[in-house]
């Protein structure tokens, strides 16, 4: 199995969300992360979805995600060609004594400090998913309190948008 | 501007602008205001049902024989969750259904309030589409757009929950010249180029199969089916959902495959060195166990939705589009192939299918203790009213001998519960192809376990003049659930013995809703019985034919097993023949 990423733009209507998830369940496909908000057209959002399947079975998620009505368009980022990006908030336990190995990591990986408290810290880190999974290695041992991802948004590279015909009417891949 | 008017009256200003023509349904606090302006149309005709699961199989029964809109109207909560499993069925056999639902005042949803329920949630996975309305000024859009995905690309069900505070607000009608489905946009018109590939794997095959499904039927495409087979000279074979849509007469006509098909028509598919699906869905019950269906054959995979295409097996010519549009144009292209010189060349396939057909045709012994076979009753059923006749079945071994033994001869006549197996459809389902076919004769074929779950309806076909016939089997039992735990179980009957020999009594049970009750329990009575419910006009009649327990449904691919194994009979597998 491989990793995918799908942008998904929908029409910005209640429900659509759970029509996505719940196509994912019953088809017995499993959602790795799922991102999704407006977009710059007032009456579309996009979703960001990482699936870990086979080529065939992508096929079919993406066809069966097609047929949903409110589902405008589908496409499928090639991780080479686009910028994918998840931001990550964890707090760290702190003491005085491990406080300034915390604040060096955090410079390491070019992630920053949000919040300081005298028993932990809380830092914000943005990045590819290895890159976020490297730096949560390198902090476990300091003691993770508690660990929030926002799930992977992606753009593909290059002037080109995929939004730029997709509203109205829409091009749709069979 | 429009003059003002309730969302109810709005509801109906917009069924009779999609002309709904009936409604089959129930009344209740939430839906309750739409029924107040629909008491008064002259152009809907509502039907009070008993049960909503009787509307939704009625509104279904509606669609399939006609091929219009069926629509079915229900309160919210237990009136809409009883729609689930019409719609359910709906979806898995592509019947084009409206359900419209109250819902409880907009303010109250999310509250846990008297009778609510999430329907739409509920329903999204078994809808093609569905719609919670809280705003009046939405509703004639949403009508106009369910109607609109019921009918077009892959037909389905589609349900519109509207609250009760929108049926009660003003509001003014505006029925929309435009509808706005940015995201819906089924693909009619075939790839050209696809089209000439598969035209040409037809020319070069040697052992090519149409393979039909009911898109055949939904796409209303059966002429130009027959125009294909008669101009190629290929064999064709009719799933259970596609019955009708080639006649059981002609020629290169094979049976129906599948887990009970005949011998020829299973043993063609195996054989093959090309499937021409068309319509169909490589349904586990067609293929049997998938890696060894078909083996040697390519695949040319004419469908409406481009998501069966490849969903169980690999096409090689893959083909989107409306069959109405296919068909003529795969006809045109291989015109052109022919007119290059190029024929195809079947005979060595036609001896061997011919063999096939020949030696195992489908068949049936009589009981030795004289009681009557009920193959025997559906088979003289189907000679006696005859294929200008609409038969409806329920789900177990009658839905199977009717399907084997009635011989159609019509797209629209055969009307079953194919891809859910809902037992309780026929009764209903007749119901509905009666009001949409009131001058033919619509026979419900029907098993004493179906029948007890739906009957009820007769009531409604009694008091609203729909006479529909029943054709009772009654062996008792839950004769499919017995025949496994007969093959598969030791003959452990657990929980199949219904002894509906003694209760209910049926004929009483018939006339207690005003229908006529006939018994029949021999064969010397079954043609005179079954021409006494046909001199019969005036109110449905139900026919309590009492069979034969121990009767089994052959041939038989077991579940999950290869359709290389499948038995005529008992311990019994066909000779398939040297031509390997």
């Amino acid at each position: 199995m491989s990793r995918h990423t799908l942008s998904v733009l929908v029409e910005n209507k209640p429900g659509v969300l759970a029509r996505v998830a719940s196509l994912f369940s019953r088809r017995g496909f499993n959602i790795e992360s799922l991102a999704v908000g407006p977009t710059e057209i007032a009456e579309v959002s996009r979703m960001t979805i990482v699936v870990s399947v086979d080529e065939l079975p992508l096929e079919q998620v993406t066809k069966q995600l097609n047929k949903l009505i409110n589902v405008l368009k589908i496409v499928e980022l090639d991780p080479d060609m686009s910028v994918q990006r998840e931001i990550m908030l964890v707090k760290v336990r702190a003491d005085t004594e491990s406080r300034s190995h915390i604040l060096e990591t955090v410079q390491l990986f070019r992630a920053k400090v949000v919040d300081v408290s005298p028993e932990a810290v809380t830092i914000e880190a943005t990045g590819k998913t290895d890159k976020l999974l490297a730096l949560l290695k390198v902090l476990e041992p300091f003691g993770i309190k508690e660990l929030v991802k926002s799930g992977m948004v992606a753009v593909g590279r290059g002037p080109r948008s995929i939004t730029d015909r997709s509203v109205r009417p829409v091009e749709r891949s069979a | 501007m429009g003059e003002k008017i309730t969302g109810a009256q709005s509801l109906v200003l917009s069924l009779e602008a999609a002309e709904a023509g009936t409604v089959f349904g129930i009344p209740g606090g939430a839906i309750l205001p739409a029924y107040d302006p629909l008491m008064d149309s002259t152009k809907v005709r509502h039907i009070l049902v008993r049960h909503e699961q009787g509307a939704g199989h009625a509104a279904e029964g509606y669609a399939a024989a006609t091929g219009r809109v069926g629509v079915c109207m229900a309160t919210s909560g237990p009136g809409a969750t009883n729609l689930v499993t019409p719609l359910a069925d709906a979806n898995m056999d592509s019947v084009p259904i409206v359900a419209i639902t109250g819902q409880v005042p907009s303010a109250a949803i999310g509250t846990d309030a008297f009778q609510e329920a999430d329907i739409r949630g509920i329903t999204m996975p078994i809808t093609k589409h569905n719609f919670l309305i809280t705003n009046a000024d939405e509703i004639p859009r949403a009508i106009a757009e369910a109607f609109h995905l019921a009918s077009t690309g892959r037909p389905g069900p589609v349900l519109v929950d509207i609250s009760k505070d929108a049926l009660q607000a003003e509001t003014e009608f505006a029925w929309p010249t435009q509808l706005d489905l940015p995201g819906y946009h089924p693909v009619t018109r075939p790839h050209a180029k696809q089209v000439r590939e598969a035209a040409r794997l037809i020319m070069a095959a040697k052992q090519p199969v149409l393979y039909v499904g009911g898109g055949v039927i939904r796409a209303r495409a059966s002429a130009a089916l027959r125009t294909l087979a008669e101009l190629t000279g290929i064999p064709v074979v009719t799933t259970l959902m596609a019955r009708g849509a080639f006649p059981d007469s002609h020629p290169l006509h094979m049976g129906m495959p599948g887990m009970h098909g005949s011998v020829a028509a299973v043993g063609a598919l195996q054989k093959s060195d090309l499937l021409i699906a068309l319509g169909a869905r490589f349904d586990d019950r067609v293929t049997g166990k998938l890696s060894s269906f078909a083996p040697n054959a390519a695949v040319i995979h004419a469908d409406i939705d481009p998501a069966e295409i490849g969903k169980n097996r690999q096409a090689d010519v893959p083909i989107v589009g409306d069959l109405a549009e296919i068909l003529p144009e795969l006809v045109i292209a291989i015109q052109a192939e022919q007119a290059d010189g190029k024929v195809g060349e079947y005979e060595a396939w036609w001896s061997l299918l011919s063999r096939m057909r020949e030696t195992y045709p489908l068949g049936y012994e009589a009981p030795d203790d004289g009681s009557l076979s009920p193959q025997y009753v559906i088979e003289r059923l189907g000679i006696i009213s005859g294929p200008e006749s609409i038969y409806a079945a329920g789900v177990g071994q009658h839905q199977m001998w009717a399907s084997q033994f009635i011989k159609y001869e019509h797209p629209n006549t055969w009307l079953n519960s194919g891809g859910l197996g809902t037992m309780g459809y026929a009764v209903p389902a007749a119901m509905g192809a009666k009001v949409g076919r009131p001058d033919a004769t619509v026979w419900a074929v029907d098993g004493d376990g179906c029948f007890q779950m739906t009957n009820q309806e007769l009531a409604t076909c009694t008091i609203n003049d729909i006479p529909i016939k029943v054709a009772l089997i009654n062996n008792g039992n839950l004769g499919m659930v017995r025949q496994w735990q007969t093959l598969f179980y030791s003959e452990r009957y657990s929980n199949t013995d219904l002894q509906s020999f003694r209760i209910p009594d049926f004929v009483k049970l018939a006339e207690a809703y005003g229908c006529y009750g006939l018994r029949c329990d021999s064969p010397e009575q079954v043609d005179v019985t079954i021409e006494k419910a046909m001199a019969i006009n005036d109110a449905p009649v139900v026919i309590d034919f009492v069979v034969h327990k121990d009767a089994m449904v052959w041939p038989m691919v077991a579940a999950g097993t290869s359709n290389d194994d499948i038995m005529v009979a008992r311990a019994m597998a066909p000779d398939w023949g040297s031509d390997d």
